[in-house]
């Protein structure tokens, strides 16, 4: 039974897995439709936008829906395995039967974003809100400008979404670059601290966004090497992440002063965090 | 005009006890040394000298409430795979709530304001909300550490409430303050007040006028924004508090809650449960980083919550109707009250200091 009673905020929609990647060793993608079919094609969210995932048993957590609102066959998570929930939704498969409540929270300013350059900064799981946004603009290329990416990871195993990773570096309209703490033999691309390897690229700040998510700490000198390449905090966009519960604005778990993450987030600019109070 | 009745002491139990007929009658009743809100039946021990220990904030919103239910099962067709079925449980008892303070009628308005916000209604509050009739009892003796009257609030206030009982000679005069409650009001068999609500309104009059003189805490939202980064402050007047949550616990107007699922064999429950700022795991994320690890920045939070953020986000009205039970109960004695003095203080202190 699936319900579709719109008016209760708590109840989730049912839903299968389709697909599960495995893509590191703590991290996999769940690929899940809808129960009911009406539903699936109904359902509309922004790049940005997340979604509480419930195992009935064990309870409900907040993950980025990382696939496109241009591609709609299944809605996208990547889960990091970190407790008790994420250890439940690692153990399932192709079939089993998952909760969804989505979509929630804000988006990514894409039309804002129109006619700009994109430079993308993404730091382990962290490039998973980044990859909704990304394969947007990719099906909607025109709309945009110069599109640059620069993902890091611990190691060279620890990159997830490996298998799109030879495509984005091929494409022609968008530049990829690669980094690791730790290199191995074989890796070829950059190894490094993704704020070191973001100022040599030396992205032009001119009519440009960035964009990055990942670790609080990468995410602080990101923006640190960001404002030394000529960037300000209106060009500088993040999602934030706080621990959540009802996902909707009541439960008042996840604010910051006035702000809830959950309803006015996740997604913010720098220039919008720094009117916050400083509890970050 | 709306309805007014008058009902006898002696009567006033009886009459109660015949309403539990037809719905769940709640009052201030004595349960093992304290007085709490329950269920009345004809064992009840009504007490209704002063405030009840607890708020009557588990009408609307319990501590422990079934969301819905689900149910695990193998699918006929394909062995392997495992069926899931839920169950929406929705509130639907009719309720007269019976003795709450003015102070705890108004805390459903700042849940109101939160629960039942335009196209976000909470439809398990809401309806508890629309089935519940609230009747206030308008307070005679304060304590000395209730200051509705510096919040926004009054001994004799009906904000958040239906019906009001205002104690008099011999009894209560029982006065409507919404359309339903005066519905209500019509159908009760309760004697004419004739011009006993005149009566009524003095006795208010005289507690309000009773009560201590201090300054309002309304309108300082911005003066407790200002200390935010004064760890010093912060940590000065937390030093004793021991983050046991008795304050949000005990609190009319806090209202956030935790999800959790419980199961047994292949049947659970999602359950909400009220949780509590002032507890490490409140904010505790994966990564192991928690935006507030101490109980400075717990109990700046709370503050803040009550008296700068939530009047921020909700037209000035604060997010604390001056109750007092957080400082009734504290362990270690911790006075909401002396904590918002001294941030106003300290925060116009240092705008003084600024302007020399
Ligand atoms: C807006 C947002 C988007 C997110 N997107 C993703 C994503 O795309 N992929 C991903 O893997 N993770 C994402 N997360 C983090 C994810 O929600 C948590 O890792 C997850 O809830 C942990 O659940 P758990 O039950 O396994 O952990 P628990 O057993 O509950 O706890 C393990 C640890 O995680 C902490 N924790 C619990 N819930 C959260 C939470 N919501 N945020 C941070 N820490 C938490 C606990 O305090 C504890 O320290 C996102 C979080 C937010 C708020
Ligand atoms: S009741 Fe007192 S000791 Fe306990 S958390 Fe509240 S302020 Fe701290
Ligand atoms: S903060 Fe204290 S005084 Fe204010 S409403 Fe809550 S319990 Fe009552
Ligand atoms: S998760 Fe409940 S208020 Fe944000």
């Amino acid at each position: 039974m699936t319900s579709t009673d719109a008016t209760n905020l708590y109840l989730p929609d049912m839903a299968t897995i389709q697909e599960v990647i495995q893509e590191t060793s703590n991290i996999k993608t769940f690929r899940i439709t809808l129960n009911n079919p009406d539903a699936m094609r109904r359902f509309r969210f922004e790049p940005g936008q997340v979604g509480q995932l419930s195992v009935f048993g064990v309870g409900e957590s907040t993950f980025v829906i990382n696939s496109s609102p241009t591609r709609m066959d299944y809605l996208q998570f990547s889960v990091m395995r970190v407790g008790e929930i994420t250890e439940k939704l690692h153990k399932l498969r192709p079939g089993d039967q998952v909760g969804v409540r989505a979509p929630l929270g804000n988006c990514f300013p894409y039309e804002d974003m129109k006619g700009k350059d994109i430079v993308f900064v993404g730091g382990g799981i962290g490039m998973a809100p980044l990859r909704t946004l990304l394969l947007y603009m990719l099906d909607n290329r025109e709309d945009y400008g110069k599109i640059s990416l620069l993902y890091g990871a611990r190691s060279p195993s620890d990159m997830a979404f490996s298998y799109e990773l030879p495509e984005w570096l091929e494409r022609e309209d968008m530049t990829t670059e690669l980094t690791v703490d730790n290199g191995t033999p074989d890796w070829k691309h950059h190894v490094g601290l993704i704020p070191n390897v973001l100022k040599e690229m030396a992205p032009s700040a001119e009519n440009a966004f960035a964009v990055t998510c990942g670790p609080p700490i990468m995410i602080k000198f990101t923006i640190e090497a960001l404002h030394s390449l000529g960037f300000n905090d209106e060009q500088i966009v993040t999602t934030l992440e706080k621990r959540m519960k009802c996902g909707v604005g009541i439960c008042g778990r996840c604010n910051i002063g006035t702000k809830y993450v959950c309803k006015d987030g996740p997604v913010f600019t720098y220039a919008q965090l720094r009117q916050l109070p400083n509890e970050l | 005009m709306l309805t007014a009745r008058y009902i006898a002491n002696d009567k006033l139990l009886p009459w109660l006890l015949s309403l539990t007929e037809t719905r769940q009658v709640l009052a201030p009743v004595q349960v093992g040394g304290q007085t709490l809100f329950a269920p009345l039946d004809a064992d009840s021990r009504l007490d209704l000298k002063g405030l009840a220990d607890a708020s009557a904030k588990a009408a609307l919103l319990p501590r422990c409430e079934t969301l819905f239910e689900f149910h695990y099962s193998k699918s006929e067709g394909v062995p392997s795979r495992t069926e899931l079925e839920l169950r929406e449980t929705l509130p639907d008892q009719e309720t007269f709530l019976f003795g709450a303070r003015p102070c705890d009628a108004k805390g459903f308005t700042v849940f109101d304001r939160v629960y039942d916000a335009g196209t976000r209604r909470d439809i398990y509050y809401c309806s508890r909300r629309d089935k519940t009739l609230v009747a206030v009892l308008a307070c005679t003796d304060p304590a000395d550490t209730c200051f509705c009257n510096r919040v926004g609030g009054g001994p004799g206030e009906t904000d958040g409430a239906d019906i009001l009982f205002t104690p008099v000679k011999g009894g209560f005069v029982v006065e409507a303050v919404t359309e339903r409650g005066d519905a209500f009001l019509l159908e009760q068999p309760l004697v004419e007040a004739e011009d006993r609500t005149e009566e009524a309104r003095k006795v208010r009059e005289a507690v309000s006028d009773a009560m201590p003189d201090e300054a309002p805490l309304v309108g300082i939202q911005s003066k407790v924004l200002e200390l935010f980064d004064d760890k010093g402050f912060w940590e000065g007047i937390t030093s004793k508090c021991l983050s046991c949550g008795a304050c949000s616990y005990l609190c009319p107007t806090c209202y956030c809650f935790n999800m959790t699922d419980e199961i047994k064999g292949d049947d659970g429950v999602r359950i909400r449960t009220w949780d509590n700022c002032m507890s490490f795991q409140f904010t505790l994320e994966g990564s192991g980083h928690n935006p507030r690890d101490g109980k400075a920045q717990r109990m700046r939070n709370r503050i803040g919550h009550k008296f700068s953020y939530y009047p921020e986000l909700h037209d000035g009205n604060l997010a604390c109707v001056g109750c007092g039970r957080c400082i009734v109960h504290c362990p270690v004695s911790m006075d909401v009250r002396a904590i918002v003095d001294q941030a106003r203080d300290r925060a116009l202190a240092k705008e003084e200091h600024v302007n020399d």
